[in-house]
């Protein structure tokens, strides 16, 4: 595995036949590249994780989240955000297979629908709860329990500015080269944050409610 | 303690006039705050006499067009290095302060005080790690690893500048802290609660999180960077068991800095969430957990120590072949080797918490894992040493540095199977046996590995050698220096002194502390030999040119080409086909050959945006630690906005012509042809022209 | 409007992924909603949902897999799960030990 690889498929949303081996060479590294930010960023979710589940029962007297977590917006937010994942697979095979401009600008613009709902229902989530009187400032659960889903929030917020981006940068350079690449990572980012958003689920939503 | 009025909280936050330390010396004028003033007037003075004078020389667009907004990675490899030699000046006049406090201050509060010296070893601990060692590798890393591998730049080479200014604007953010406020007290691992708003409410925790924050955030980008270089973009034909031992270890560490930088990451964040937000992740009340902390700093410290080490093992490898004549003995058991550290190192981390109060379980698991990282590090010595063994060895200053090394770092070893053993480190633990331990690893591991490939790698970058004298004079102060400064530390500690004190009571310690200043002095002494050495060699450069490329008869790809190298690295990628490529062709006569065939050369373009990011997240953390929450806001925007603005733009790249590079290409052929060769006995000599003579 | 065969074929890894992703959702939240289990097996058994959850968005819709070109990603994956086991093993063995000793 040294240099520059074969002309072929790399990723879903780019091909590579008919561009020059340097360019490619470019766009694989692009693609890796952020692969391991993904990574790194991942560690920085697993680590959030681990805080918040040794935090697990230091709620200082105060809220917990038997009280304060809801079924159902912790379902919707999940069905959002998972089907955007899914909408957002009609902007990789649009891309994929050379599709007319409106088609990948119409699946970016439902996953950004989608992802900004997710956003405010999170917001309203946490304003709920701020009413109830569960602020990060009451208790060390509520610290990490807060910091760990905006942490998420914070970075679907980032994603929603990106697509937007996307949207300008299409509107002036066209679909060229770094314009496919930027939307493959956005792609994998916009995955990564639901793979993200799966462990939330579980782990702080489904278990916090089975107490 | 006035009110200060809106405007002033809106513009100069908590700033209060005796945030300055001529205020603080003025008020109240101790010897400790004198020096403090003292320090913040040479900054001030520093920084004013360097940008009047290059005013006064008109330098300012040659600086900015060829230097500061370069994506040339040897040029960001030279600014990083020459970024860390400043910080590493005014960290070895913190520990010359330390020194000369510690020699006084027996029965005596000498002449520092408590928390101004807390602030001292705070900041040499910071700087030390954070803005030289980092610095160091990385700019070393970016000098030479791309031409080992037959690259013409990184795979990020905006990246590449986005880390260089965000690494300055985070030394820029430590010097300021001396003119303005004052710096942390709680060491360079900041543990809470002690940093916490409770106890320390003031900038000096806060400027140690930003510092941190701005230093990671240009690692974690440098380290994908390399990482993605070393995975994509060797050339054709060189396998990953034919990359150069510095290359390895530059992938390692690369992967190490990806892995490593988010625990600091999460525990800065954390504990700034804490501070500013209010929150209890590492409180002592509702909630919190401090060991957190402490767990996530060591699950970044310890792969941190092996990133500063590694790449020194890889230097090692390289400049003990070249000045032995020798191939690398054992290459395939050093780059596993190399390999089995980078994993171990994340199997180790709560050796240094052994004392905070786990079931003995799991101490003695930890310490068993950390003895077993000593056995790689013992097959490379040994690797080392044979490569070494019927060698035609050379004692040149890179070598006498990787000689002191091999001696005296296996001490420092076998201090560190000492610590590795629980019940022991009970008795040690933060006392200056532990100082003296990491010491001994980081000063002949790191930096003599740091200055050997300077001085191995410097007529790569600028075309002509260093001078051998002023080099064998700094090897000589930096081993005696060291030895003086802290095989006394390993007494006074097992004897019970504790370290991070500003005074001790045992009348004992008073031989080892006057001991060690001077074992400091000595080392001041050898590093001002190391600027004499590139002073000395600048004036005499004309006889110390190699053009030629090759000046130590050495194997790897980066001396196929001229000294210095151009820009593009290389006319034409080179088709790799064995280890130690450029060493076989030289013996087969296939070296020094013109290509068949040119191509144009596409490389990026200067660009200021990096520049911009590093500075304007260095004044937005300045606006965060003095709660100027407007300076803040404003150059988060520039910040973020100059690095959106570079993936609108298109014009991102420079055609350098086939005939250029053909006609500069053959030019250099012809200078090497007309060189004379020369053995290696005359390759200290003017009369080395960069061209071997053949091995044959 | 007609679409080519490996349109289909890649609507259709996106669409099995999706279908998979909300069975398991789904039944991870009918354990938890209806008490259909002790709490501590129903936490395992939408432990190891989710796991699969995360495998499916790995394979489906990221695709990642044993194939050739998208090797050097799993290689990636599987090295950055590695670290994230030990870090977070380590992690909570101190931490609970340390709990444990300090209760």
């Amino acid at each position: 595995m040294s240099g520059v690889s074969e002309p072929e498929l790399r990723h879903v949303g780019l091909t590579l036949e008919g561009v020059p081996p340097l360019k490619r060479a470019q766009v694989e590294s692009d693609v890796f590249g952020f692969w391991a930010f993904l990574m790194s960023d991942a560690l920085i979710f697993a680590l959030l994780f681990a805080i918040y589940a040794t935090m697990i029962g230091r709620y200082a007297g105060g809220p917990t989240p038997g009280q304060e977590f809801k079924f159902h917006s912790a379902f919707w937010e999940t069905a959002l955000l998972l089907t955007s994942s899914f909408t957002y697979g009609g902007v990789s095979i649009a891309l994929k297979h050379d599709a007319k401009r409106r088609w990948i600008v119409l699946f970016t613009a439902i996953t950004f629908c989608l992802g900004a709902y997710f956003v405010r229902m999170e917001c309203h989530e946490f304003t709920t709860m701020f009413h109830d009187g569960a602020t990060p400032e009451d208790s060390g659960y509520l610290s990490s329990f807060f910091v760990l889903v905006a942490m998420h929030g914070f970075h679907v917020t980032c994603g929603l500015i990106w697509m937007l981006l996307m949207g300008a940068q299409m509107a002036i350079h066209g679909i060229d080269q770094r314009v496919k690449v930027n939307f493959v990572r956005l792609g994998l980012f916009w995955h990564f944050l639901d793979i993200v958003w799966v462990c939330i689920f579980t782990i702080v939503y489904l278990h916090g409610l089975q107490r | 303690m006035h009110d200060p009025s809106v405007l002033w909280y809106i513009f100069l936050g908590r700033f209060e006039w005796d945030s300055l330390p001529f205020v603080e010396a003025w008020r109240h004028p101790t010897t400790s705050e004198i020096i403090a003033a003292c320090a913040s007037g040479i900054v001030i003075i520093g920084a004013l006499v360097v940008f009047a004078g290059i005013t006064y020389f008109r330098k300012w667009r040659y600086l900015w067009t060829e230097w500061f907004t370069s994506l040339d990675h040897k040029k960001i490899g030279v600014m990083y290095i020459i970024f860390a030699v400043i910080m590493m000046a005014r960290a070895l006049i913190e520990a010359a302060l330390m020194r000369l406090q510690q020699a006084i201050a027996i029965n005596n509060p000498g002449i520092l005080a408590p928390d101004h010296f807390a602030q001292l070893f705070t900041t040499h601990g910071t700087i030390m790690i954070f803005f030289v060692a980092m610095p160091l590798l990385i700019g070393l890393i970016n000098v030479a690893m791309p031409l080992q591998i037959g690259a013409r730049d990184v795979a990020f080479p905006f990246l590449n500048s986005m880390s260089l200014w965000m690494t300055v604007g985070g030394g820029c953010l430590m010097m300021v802290s001396l003119v303005v406020g004052k710096f942390s007290t709680g060491g360079w691992s900041g543990y809470p609660p002690f940093t916490e708003l409770r106890f320390n409410g003031g900038v000096g925790p806060d400027y140690w999180i930003w510092a941190l924050t701005i230093s990671s955030l240009g690692n974690m980008a440098t380290g994908i960077n390399f990482a993605v270089t070393i995975y994509k973009l060797r050339a054709p034909g060189m396998m990953w068991m034919r990359m150069p031992l510095f290359t390895w270890t530059a992938f390692c560490t690369a992967i190490l800095i990806i892995f490593a930088m988010p625990p600091l990451t999460v525990a800065t964040l954390l504990l700034a969430a804490d501070r500013y937000l209010g929150m209890h992740f590492f409180t002592n009340a509702l909630g919190g957990n401090m060991m957190n902390f402490v767990n996530l700093f060591w699950l970044f410290g310890h792969p941190e120590v092996y990133i500063l080490i590694l790449p020194a093992f890889g230097v090692y490898s390289e400049v003990v072949a070249a000045y032995s004549s020798k191939a690398l003995y054992g290459y395939t058991s050093l780059v596993l080797a190399t390999a089995a550290i980078a994993i171990l190192s994340f199997t180790v981390w709560l050796h240094h918490f052994f004392t905070m109060g786990q079931s003995a379980g799991i101490n003695s698991f930890f310490g068993v894992a950390t003895m077993l990282i000593g056995i790689p590090t013992g097959v490379k010595i040994y690797d080392w040493i044979w490569t070494m063994f019927w060698g035609e060895v050379r004692f040149t200053a890179p070598m006498l540095f990787s000689i002191a090394f091999m001696i005296t770092f296996t001490i420092g070893g076998a201090t560190g199977i000492m610590l590795a053993f629980p019940p022991l480190d009970y008795m040690v633990h933060n006392t200056l046996f532990l100082v003296a331990h990491f010491h001994n690893m980081l000063i002949p591991g790191l930096l003599f590995g740091m200055f050997a490939g300077f001085q191995y790698w410097f007529p790569k970058l600028f075309g002509f050698r260093l001078e051998e004298k002023w080099g064998r004079i700094s090897v000589f102060f930096w081993v005696v220096g060291f030895y003086l400064a802290f095989l006394p530390l390993y007494v006074m500690g097992a004897s019970g002194a504790a370290r991070r004190t500003a005074e001790f009571f045992n009348p004992a310690f008073r031989p080892w502390t006057i001991i060690a200043m001077l074992g400091a002095l000595a080392i001041f002494a050898g590093f001002g030999c190391l600027f004499l050495q590139v002073w000395s060699s600048i004036r005499n450069r004309y006889a110390l040119l190699v053009p030629a490329g090759d000046p130590w008869d050495a194997r790897t790809l980066e001396w196929s080409i001229p000294c210095p190298a151009p820009e593009y690295n290389f006319s034409v990628i080179p088709q790799v086909s064995h280890r130690d490529d450029f060493y076989w062709r030289k013996v087969n006569g296939s070296a020094y050959k013109p290509a068949d065939h040119y191509r144009d050369i596409e490389m990026p373009k200067n660009s200021g945006v990096g520049p911009i990011m590093g500075i304007a997240t260095g004044i937005c953390f300045f606006g965060l630690v003095w709660h100027i929450w407007l300076y803040a806001a404003v150059f988060f925007f520039v910040a973020t906005g100059a690095g959106i603005s570079r993936s609108f733009m298109r014009d991102l790249h420079k055609i350098i012509p086939a005939a250029e590079v053909e006609a500069e290409h053959r030019r250099w052929l012809a200078q090497a042809a007309a060189a004379r060769p020369v053995r290696r006995q005359l390759e200290l000599t003017p009369a080395n022209e960069g061209l071997a003579a053949c091995q044959g | 409007m007609t679409l080519s065969s490996s349109v289909r074929r890649d609507l259709a890894a996106y669409g099995i992924g999706y279908a998979l992703a909300i069975a398991l959702t789904g039944i991870s939240f009918a354990i938890v909603f209806f008490r259909l289990l002790e709490p501590r097996p129903a936490f395992v058994i939408i432990l190891i949902l989710a796991l699969v959850q995360v495998t499916v968005h790995l394979r489906c819709f990221l695709h990642v897999s044993f194939k050739r070109p998208a090797r050097e990603d799993l290689h990636l994956v599987m090295f950055s799960a590695i670290v994230i086991l030990l870090m977070l093993g380590g992690t909570f063995i101190i931490l609970f030990d340390l709990d444990t000793r300090m209760m």
